[in-house]
């Protein structure tokens, strides 16, 4: 896969969201991250609880505004963005949450819900929105008798269809997918992943696709992001990154993945992990991961390592691999 | 040879509630023997959890209601106990680990408080003599300063420590059999590793038995000697742990497996088998196979009839029809035979090379 020649569609650059705890110390959750999203890829964004993945998703949608740096949409800041073009901004960019019970509106029927956006986009009206929500809940496995129901009355993977619809319901180019399969059933999340890969051929979509399940974000990413501590570990494309990784900590983490293969998973080394991820609030200079790396050395304790690449493509941030 | 520890006869479980008798549980039988690790797999409502707390009896009564069967413990039907004698088996006898470390210790009371309670109540220690065994306990769940950490409260505690303290809740008792209901769920995949590499080492420490609740198969293969399949408040198939990943032979574990993607393997450009539709409604379960209506190889017998368990081999059942001799020959769908044969492949290899 060349990245080179690809369009760049969304650009984080040094981004830095802080949040203040108390009158002296802040809590790092998005500390001077930058990375590209070209057009019509899916970009896995990986890490623990706490690594500030999903803080990094929200603040490109402008849920919270940046502590420092700035997002580029198409070459335009999206924090600056006033009036029409924001307007247009928030068109285009659209999100889909992780939990399904908690982000569809329980007093709102199926039709209003999706059409929200229709409706302040001002996009289709009269019958012809009603046949838009028909065709968008069609669009996802469900049907038009579904629309005059309330949410409580759908399962688990129903109900992130009803997310899925809201958000394709105004034509968007990018969406953000904060931890969509998680909250289901294993045998669900391979129906709506089956079902986000559809819909990005059918429309081009650019996704951000936001999970700690590994194994699920290699398989719908063309490239993974790592983070820890809310930096950027490792980025490169999906395959390189399970079969070459060379920051320790994607390579502590892939090992922690349990693999349902008996044999495999029996007879496999394993490098576990000591401690936990510290907390970001008031982290130590230097590398992020120095505390629980096996292989730490002065330097990584001193100065932070910058995201370097090794290979085309191939972005790591460790003093180690050179 | 293996002794039985526990023994589950046709058990069946119901919840009554204001819309009717939730079938939650329907003719579940199975045996676990000591020191040996039994994992349970299922999607949310397949009945996996109920059963595990009917063995506690954990599961308020009412609504909850024994319809039948039995539960035998060392010999001893725990449905037939009343409520003090179920008080000096639970967390004596059997310990239990819940899922959501959160949300299941006290938050008012010290760590070492709850860790303690058990020891005091079960084995009449003084206070001191049980105060000594719970730091040498949160020693042995690698907490560190295990004597400080012993007067704090769960808050101070992070979701992979409270994970351990509850482990060692769980364990201080030294329980002939420990639940382990979805125990690394809630965690991340490295304190995930962390805990079940804890858990095997205390095992062979302890020879405790084990029942491991969860839906991840990596998990189970990683930890379980024997699996067993639940769908729809039955055992669809089980068997030890190479039987069931390599030699399956229902279509409900071929789905489970086919719908997981494999970090081992190169991304494929194929899509997840996912398997359509939705598990059965258990108001009114059908009478037939519960997965009937989700399986690619329904035939008419299967929405007519339960099928029983056919004997695969020694101890691998499987209760789908596909297995009896007049039907249809399905072998498994391709992925799995290939996964399997390649690590027998690979297998064999890293005999060779030793």
């Amino acid at each position: 896969m060349t990245s080179k020649n690809k369009e760049i569609l969304v650009s984080v650059k040094n981004l830095k969201k802080y949040f203040s705890v108390g009158s002296k110390s802040s809590l790092k959750a998005v500390d001077d991250v930058s990375f590209d999203i070209f057009k019509g890829e899916t970009l896995g964004l990986v890490g623990e609880s706490g690594c500030g993945k999903s803080t990094c998703g929200r603040t490109m949608l402008r849920v919270y505004n940046p502590t420092g740096g700035s997002i580029e949409y198409n070459g335009k800041s999206v924090h600056k963005l006033r009036g029409g073009e924001l307007k247009a901004y928030n068109k285009k960019a659209q999100m889909i949450f992780q939990d399904p019970y908690a982000s569809l509106n329980p007093r709102m029927l199926v039709s209003n819900i999706i059409s929200e956006g229709i409706d302040i986009h001002e996009l289709y009206k009269g019958k012809e929105r009603q046949d838009r929500i028909y065709e968008l809940l069609e669009l996802v496995g469900l049907n038009k008798e579904h629309s005059n129901r309330f949410a409580h009355e759908f399962s688990g993977g129903q109900r992130q269809r009803i997310g899925i619809a809201r958000a394709l319901a105004v034509n968007p180019e990018f969406i953000v997918c904060d931890e969509p399969i998680s909250a289901l059933d294993v045998s669900v999340q391979a129906q709506v992943v089956n079902l986000l890969q559809d819909l990005q051929q059918q429309y081009g979509l650019t996704y951000l696709f936001i999970a700690h399940d590994l194994s699920m974000v290699r398989y719908i990413s063309d490239r993974v992001a790592v983070m820890y501590l809310g930096a950027i570990a490792e980025i490169t494309t999906s395959n390189e990154l399970y079969t070459n990784p060379l920051h320790p900590y994607t390579q502590a983490l892939l090992s922690s993945i349990p693999i349902p293969d008996p044999r495999i998973e029996q007879s496999r080394k394993r490098i576990v992990l000591e401690g936990e991820v510290p907390s970001p609030i008031n982290p130590p200079p230097g590398c992020k991961f120095v505390a629980r790396c096996s292989k730490a050395k002065d330097e990584c304790r001193e100065q932070r390592p910058e995201l370097k690449e090794i290979k085309p493509g191939h972005f790591v941030a460790c003093h180690l691999v050179k | 040879m293996s002794k039985k520890l526990l023994e589950i006869k046709d058990l069946y479980v119901s919840f009554d509630t204001y819309a009717g008798e939730i079938q939650a549980v329907r003719g579940v039988s199975f045996e676990l023997n000591k020191g040996e690790t039994l994992a349970i797999v299922g999607e949310s409502g397949c009945g996996k959890s109920v059963t595990a707390k009917s063995i506690m009896r954990l599961n308020p009564e009412p609504p909850a209601r024994f319809k039948g069967g039995a539960i035998l413990f060392n010999d001893e039907d725990i449905i037939k106990k009343t409520n003090s004698e179920m008080r000096a088996i639970r967390g004596h006898k059997i310990g239990m680990i819940f899922q959501d470390p959160m949300t299941s210790l006290n938050p008012t009371m010290t760590v070492g408080k709850q860790i303690i309670e058990g020891l005091r109540k079960h084995k009449k220690l003084s206070y001191k003599e049980a105060k000594k065994i719970a730091v040498d306990m949160l020693k042995l769940v690698q907490i560190p300063n295990a004597e400080e950490r012993f007067n704090e409260y769960p808050h101070q505690f992070s979701g992979g420590m409270r994970q351990r303290a509850m482990i060692a809740i769980a364990l201080v008792c030294n329980p002939e059999l420990l639940i382990a209901d979805e125990p690394t769920t809630a965690l991340d995949v490295t304190i995930q590793a962390q805990i079940l590499e804890l858990m095997k080492d205390l095992q062979s420490k302890i020879n405790t038995s084990i029942i491991m609740i969860t839906h991840d198969l990596g998990v189970v293969a990683n930890i379980a000697q024997r699996v067993i399949v639940m769908y729809g408040g039955v055992i669809v198939e089980q068997g030890i742990t190479d039987d069931i990943y390599y030699r399956s032979r229902h279509p409900y574990t071929w789905g489970l497996q086919n719908s997981v993607p494999r970090l081992d393997i190169v991304k494929e450009e194929t899509r997840l088998t996912s398997i359509e539709g939705t598990p059965p409604d258990l108001f009114a379960p059908p009478s037939g196979c519960p997965f009937a209506d989700r399986c690619e190889y329904t035939m008419k017998i299967c929405r007519a009839k339960m099928p029983p368990f056919f004997e695969i081999n020694e101890g691998h059942t499987s209760a789908c029809w596909l297995n009896h001799p007049d039907s249809p020959k399905v072998d498994n769908p391709s992925r799995v035979r290939e996964t399997g044969n390649s690590t027998e492949n690979e297998v064999k290899k890293n005999d060779q090379q030793e």
